[in-house]
C-alpha cells in the first residue's frame, strides 16, 4: 500500500498488515506446524515416562549381579541378560563392521573407476536388506547357524544382528567417504600414494567421526532388536559358559517376563526395558557427541 | 621407435610433448601441444579460463588418469621415456613429479605428518625429523611453525597451508615440482612470498606453473606458454598453444597478434 507523508513524498509502507491473508495463512500454518511436532512427540514422551515411572523404582546394582528368579519370590536380576546383550551386539559389530566399512570402501572408492557393474546392484542390494523385517533375518540366522551347529547361542544371534546392523554401517560410512573432499585424494595421489594407500591412510581417518556415528546408531538399533534374538539366541536362566549355548538378552527378557502373569518377574521386565532405554538413549547421545566434535 | 629415446637419461629437456591432443571421451579438449621444458627453469603456462593449461599441465603427472574418460593421443616425453607407455607405472611418475594444487589442500592431519605422509609412503628409513625441518626450511615456512609441528595443517592460514604443501610435495624429492595456480587463492603478500621461494626452488627443482596472473608469469618465470581457445561450430571449445617463448620475448614482443592483446591486457 502506498502513503504519502506531509512533504508529498510517495513511499512503501513496511510495516507489517496483521490482517492480511498473507499474515493470517503464515500464522495458522505456524500453529498447525507446532501442534503436529507436539503430537509426534507425544509418544516418545509417554513411552519415557512410563517406563521411568514403572522401571527406575527398581534399580539398584543387584540387578546386573543375579540371575532372573522363579515366579513369586524375590525381583532377582538380569545379570546374565545383561551380560548377553553385550556379548551378541559385541558379536555382531565384530562381524559388520569390518565388512560394512570394507563395502563401504568398494562402493565410494573403487566401483566408480572400474567398469564394475556390480556397483550398482551391491548398492540395490543393501537398499533391500535395509527393508527385510528383522525376524526374516532371525528365521535366516536360525535356518542356517541354528540348525548348522545344533543349538541356539549367542553367536547364533550375533549373525542376526551382524546382517541387520550392515546396511547402516554400509550406508553412514559411504556417505561418510563420499563426504571427503577430493582435494585430499588428489594431494596423496599427487605425492605418489597409490590408490589403497589413499584410501587407508587418508581418506578413511578423515572419514572416522562419521562413521563411528553411524556405527553407534547401528549398535544402539541391534541393541533394541528383539524378534532376530529370539529364534537365535532365544533365552537362558543362567549365566554363559560359552558362546555356544542359549543366550539371555535384555529384549528377549522383557518379551518373556511381560507375558507372564507373576508380579516379581513382570517388575523385573520394567527394570530391564528402563536399562535398555536407557543404553538405546546413551548410545544415540554419543553418536551424536561425536558427529558434533568433528563439526 | 630408436632405442635412445626410450632410455631412462638425464637430458636438460625435462618434458618433450609432440602432438599432443587431449580428450575426455569424445571431446577434444586440447589439441597440438608441441613444447619443450627445461630443466632447473620455471615454465609458465598463461591463457584464458577454459583453454586447457591445468589439463596439460596434469598429463605430466598422469593426475588426469583419475578421471575415467580421459585419453590422449600424441606422445609425452619425460627424459626421453614415454609417460604414457604401458609399462610405466603412474605412481613412480607422480614420485618424481610432484604437484601443488589451486586450493592449499593439506591433510587433516598435524604439520609433522603432512610432510612426514610421502616419505613413510615411499619407506624412508632417515632422520625423518630432520627430513620435516629441511622440507619446510626449503618452502619457507620453518619459522612459522617450528614450535607447532604438532598442530594440525588445516589449522594454518591459506598462505602458510600452500607453503606447507610445497613443503609436503618437496619432502619426496620430486625432480619436478607442478603447480597449479598455486596463488590464486591467496592474499598479495602470501601471493610474493610464494613466488620467493619459486626463484629459491628451481635451483634444485625443474617448475612448470599455470596461472591466471600475467604479472605473476612475468615476473616469476623463465619461458612463457600462452594458451587460448577456439570454439568449433558445435561450441565445443578446444585449447591450443597460440606461442611458447622466453618470458621477456613473449611478453615485450610476441608474434602473434592474440597473444599482444591477451599479454596488455585487452582480452581474457
Amino acid at each position: 500500500m502506498t502513503i504519502s507523508d506531509a512533504a508529498g513524498h510517495v513511499g512503501l509502507s513496511l510495516k507489517k498488515n496483521p490482517s492480511s491473508p498473507r499474515t493470517l495463512f503464515s500464522s495458522a500454518m505456524s500453529v498447525v506446524a507446532t501442534l503436529c511436532a507436539v503430537l509426534a512427540v507425544i509418544p516418545l514422551v509417554a513411552v519415557l515416562y512410563y517406563i521411568i515411572v514403572r522401571g527406575l523404582q527398581y534399580l539398584n546394582l543387584d540387578l546386573f549381579r543375579q540371575l532372573p528368579p522363579p515366579p513369586l519370590g524375590e525381583i532377582g536380576g538380569f545379570g546374565n541378560a545383561f551380560v548377553g546383550t553385550l556379548l551378541t551386539v559385541g558379536i555382531a559389530s565384530l562381524i559388520s563392521i569390518p565388512f560394512g566399512i570394507l563395502t563401504a570402501i568398494f562402493l565410494a572408492e573403487f566401483a566408480k573407476d572400474t567398469d564394475a557393474p556390480e556397483e550398482n546392484w551391491i548398492d540395490f542390494a543393501v537398499n533391500i536388506l535395509a527393508g527385510v523385517p528383522s525376524i526374516v533375518m532371525g528365521t535366516f540366522a536360525w535356518a542356517t547357524v541354528v540348525l548348522l551347529t545344533g543349538t541356539f547361542s549367542a553367536v547364533a544371534g550375533g549373525i542376526a544382528l551382524s546382517v541387520l546392523m550392515l546396511p547402516t554401517i554400509v550406508r553412514t560410512a559411504t556417505e561418510a567417504l563420499e563426504a571427503v573432499p577430493g582435494s585430499y585424494r588428489q594431494a596423496s595421489v599427487g605425492l605418489g600414494a597409490s590408490k589403497i594407500d589413499t584410501v587407508m591412510k587418508i581418506v578413511l581417518p578423515a572419514a572416522v567421526p562419521a562413521i563411528t556415528t553411524g556405527v553407534m546408531l547401528a549398535v544402539a538399533r541391534a541393541v533394541g532388536e528383539t524378534a532376530p534374538i529370539l529364534f537365535t539366541a532365544l533365552f537362558s536362566q543362567f549365566w554363559n559358559r560359552t558362546v555356544w549355548e542359549p543366550t539371555a538378552t535384555l529384549s528377549a527378557l522383557v518379551y518373556n517376563f511381560a507375558q507372564v502373569p507373576y508380579p516379581n518377574q513382570q517388575n523385573l521386565a520394567w527394570a530391564a526395558a528402563f536399562v535398555l532405554v536407557v543404553l538405546v538413549l546413551f548410545l544415540n547421545i554419543l553418536a551424536r557427541f561425536i558427529t558434533r566434535k568433528r563439526g | 621407435m630408436a632405442s635412445n629415446v626410450q632410455s631412462p637419461t638425464q637430458t636438460d629437456t625435462v618434458f618433450r610433448t609432440e602432438n599432443l591432443d587431449i580428450y575426455y571421451g569424445d571431446f577434444k579438449a586440447v589439441r597440438d601441444v608441441n613444447i619443450d621444458i627445461q630443466k632447473n627453469q620455471i615454465t609458465a603456462f598463461i591463457g584464458p579460463s577454459g583453454c586447457g593449461k591445468s589439463t596439460v599441465l596434469r598429463c605430466f603427472n598422469r593426475l588426469n588418469d583419475l578421471i575415467k574418460s580421459f585419453h590422449i593421443n600424441g606422445t609425452i616425453y619425460y627424459h626421453g621415456q614415454d609417460l604414457y607407455a604401458p609399462d610405466i607405472d603412474p605412481v613412480e611418475v607422480r614420485r618424481q613429479i610432484g604437484m601443488v594444487f589451486q586450493q592449499p589442500n593439506p591433510f587433516p592431519k598435524t604439520i609433522y605428518d603432512n610432510i612426514a605422509y610421502g616419505p613413510r609412503l615411499l619407506g624412508f628409513k632417515g632422520d625423518m625429523d630432520e627430513l620435516v625441518e629441511t622440507s619446510l626450511r626449503k618452502a619457507a615456512i620453518w619459522e612459522d611453525v617450528k614450535d607447532k609441528l604438532k598442530a594440525l595443517g588445516t589449522d594454518l592460514s591459506g598462505g602458510q597451508q600452500q607453503r606447507l604443501c610445497i613443503a609436503r610435495a618437496i619432502a619426496v624429492k620430486p625432480e619436478v615440482i607442478l603447480m597449479d595456480e598455486p596463488c590464486s587463492a591467496l592474499d598479495p603478500i602470501s601471493t610474493l612470498k610464494i613466488e620467493d621461494l619459486m626463484q629459491e626452488l628451481k635451483q634444485d627443482y625443474t617448475i612448470v606453473i599455470v596461472t591466471h596472473n600475467m604479472q605473476q608469469a612475468s615476473r616469476a618465470s623463465d619461458r612463457t606458454a600462452f594458451f587460448n581457445v577456439e570454439t568449433n561450430e558445435k561450441g565445443k571449445r578446444t585449447g591450443y598453444i597460440v606461442e611458447y617463448e622466453p618470458t621477456e620475448v613473449l611478453f615485450q614482443s610476441p608474434r602473434e597478434k592474440a597473444t599482444q592483446e591477451y599479454v596488455s591486457g585487452r582480452f581474457g
